[in-house]
């Protein structure tokens, strides 16, 4: 049996269909494909000629292609537009059909081609296709924009959560990251216990106020008084920690340790007050310990403040390690 | 869907009259955040008194709010997307209309939660569209009445929309009356603009 349809019809039914002679000579086309073809002429011209197909591989003539098989297929004049396909058999005006839609690579803009809904059968789900594509980068960038809130959020949580409030300096977890690091790092580092003295009385007797301003403005002398990338902690009310990485040599520790010591003890102008405090320094140095035990480093260089007070405050002692 | 038109909301605030208006709305509404997510899901009495601020704030009645709200999802250039959209469903004004029917389907493709009123699209001989919003609320029906309106803009047709009088216990329903479907150029539209 046989039905048959005329040009316009079968042009309505495939949109983007090329009739062929047995020779793969294109003897026309639907109107969706002369629209997307634009410039580039159709009728007349060979189908290998216009098209090169990519799969099955080695097709030299028309009747390489098998109906029914899985063509795919791009047009060798300006933009490379990817189609799919397969050959349907016919008899009448044309040996075969060739019915294509476009390859998933150009579906996105139709192959730039000026097409609209008019252009495509109204079984075809190809427009559904772009609605979904629409959508989809519609509903991704709102999922992009709210990963990109919450990453921000997470990193100033995470920021907050190691910086201490008052000072602006790093926190006791944040102590521990970067004795983390200076650990993993390899060159060694100083671990500077800074304790202030009289910081109580400048409480007691002026406010939390005063001690507050105190506070902040040791922390920025002790950050001028150290190289960037030497970390600074507060890790108790008056106390400080300073991590120093690749810091071993004992007689730089000990300058940095007199700047420390001499600077702190500058007098602080706060209502209409001159503050007077001092520091303590216990130091402890990597390179003395035979294996990195952060722990015994924290106690040694407590051990070596402690000696510092009894030495009359405002001075420094480096911890004396016996392996 | 709510979070979705609140959001929206958001967009045509910050987008039409600055952020500082938005900010100052949400403030109005007593609201400690600045934005809506998508995809998040807020009490659906916040998200009424975000509207209500916003149109306090803006002078409006609630119900002309949500119809420029729908003017602004489909002629916004920062929402253009959602005009091309709604373009993918007819080459004129008419076919637009009668693809409403499958709106919702083509929305549960992207996102299956959202819950579009059941739109039935019936002609009226000689007049017109009439649109039967089943389980939409007055909202919801008034933002469509903006967004067909301006889509009548879009593609040159010269159109009535208007919502009908609430029968109780009845859907919403919205009335299109077409005048010309030609009327003017309308803007341009092929769909290989994707994205641009």
């Amino acid at each position: 049996m046989t039905v048959s349809f005329d040009i316009e019809a079968l042009g309505g039914a495939f949109p983007m269909h090329l009739r062929l002679d047995a020779t793969g000579t294109i003897l026309g086309a639907g109107p969706a494909l002369e629209r997307v073809a634009g410039g580039r002429h159709l009728t007349g011209c060979d189908l290998l000629e216009v098209f090169s197909v990519e799969r099955p591989m080695c097709v030299e003539q028309l009747p390489d292609l098998r109906p029914g098989e899985r063509i795919l297929l791009r047009f060798r004049e300006g933009r490379p537009i990817q189609f799919r396909g397969h050959l349907v058999p016919a008899v009448g005006g044309a040996a075969a059909i060739m019915d294509l839609s476009f390859g998933l690579s150009d579906l996105a803009d139709l192959g730039g081609a000026g097409l609209t809904a008019a252009d495509f059968s109204p079984t075809d789900p190809t427009l559904d296709m772009l609605y979904l594509i629409e959508a989809n980068g519609m509903a991704f960038s709102e999922v992009r924009r709210l990963v990109e809130r919450l990453r921000c959020a997470k990193s100033r949580a995470e920021e907050q959560a190691f910086t201490d409030t008052l000072t602006g300096l790093g926190n006791r977890r944040a102590l521990d990251r970067y004795i983390d690091c200076a650990q993993a790092g390899g060159d060694g580092f100083a671990l500077c216990h800074v304790d202030l003295d009289y910081f109580k009385s400048v409480n007691d007797e002026h406010g939390h106020a005063a001690g507050d301003a105190v506070l902040r403005t040791i922390s920025a002398r002790l950050l001028r008084a150290v190289r960037a990338k030497d970390k600074v902690t507060r890790v108790g009310g008056d106390e400080f920690i300073l991590i120093m990485p690749g810091m071993t040599d004992v007689d730089m520790i000990d300058g940095i340790a007199c700047r420390i010591a001499s600077i702190l003890q500058e007098p602080i102008s706060f209502g209409g007050h001159a503050h007077r405090v001092s520091a303590s320094i216990g130091i402890a140095i990597s390179s003395d310990y035979s294996r990195i035990d952060p722990d015994r480093m924290f106690a040694d260089a407590d051990a070596a403040l402690y000696l510092s007070k009894s030495a009359g405050r405002a001075t420094h002692r480096i911890a004396n390690v016996s392996n | 869907m709510p979070s979705i038109l609140a959001r929206t909301l958001e967009s045509f605030v910050t987008d039409t009259y600055g952020r500082d208006q938005w900010l100052a709305t949400m403030r109005d509404a007593r609201q400690d955040f600045e934005s809506f997510e998508f995809f998040f899901e807020y009490p659906a009495e916040e998200i009424d008194r975000v509207f209500d601020a916003t149109a306090r704030r803006l002078r409006r009645t609630r119900a002309e709010l949500m119809e420029d709200l729908g003017t602004y999802l489909v002629s916004h250039a920062n929402v253009g997307g959602l005009r091309r959209l709604l373009r993918y469903g007819g080459a004129d004004f008419e076919s637009f209309l009668e693809s409403l029917r499958e709106l919702p389907d083509r929305a549960r493709m992207v996102l299956p939660e959202l819950a579009l009123p059941n739109l039935r699209v019936r002609r009226l001989e000689g007049v017109g569209y009439a649109l039967d919003c089943g389980g939409a609320n007055t909202d919801m029906c008034c933002l469509l009445v903006g967004a067909i309106r301006a889509m009548a803009d879009d593609y040159g047709a010269l159109a009535m929309t208007e919502l009908a009088d609430p029968a109780p216990g009845r859907d919403g329903r919205i009335v299109v009356t077409i005048l010309a479907s030609g009327f003017s150029k309308g803007r341009v539209f092929d769909l290989a603009r994707l994205g641009q």
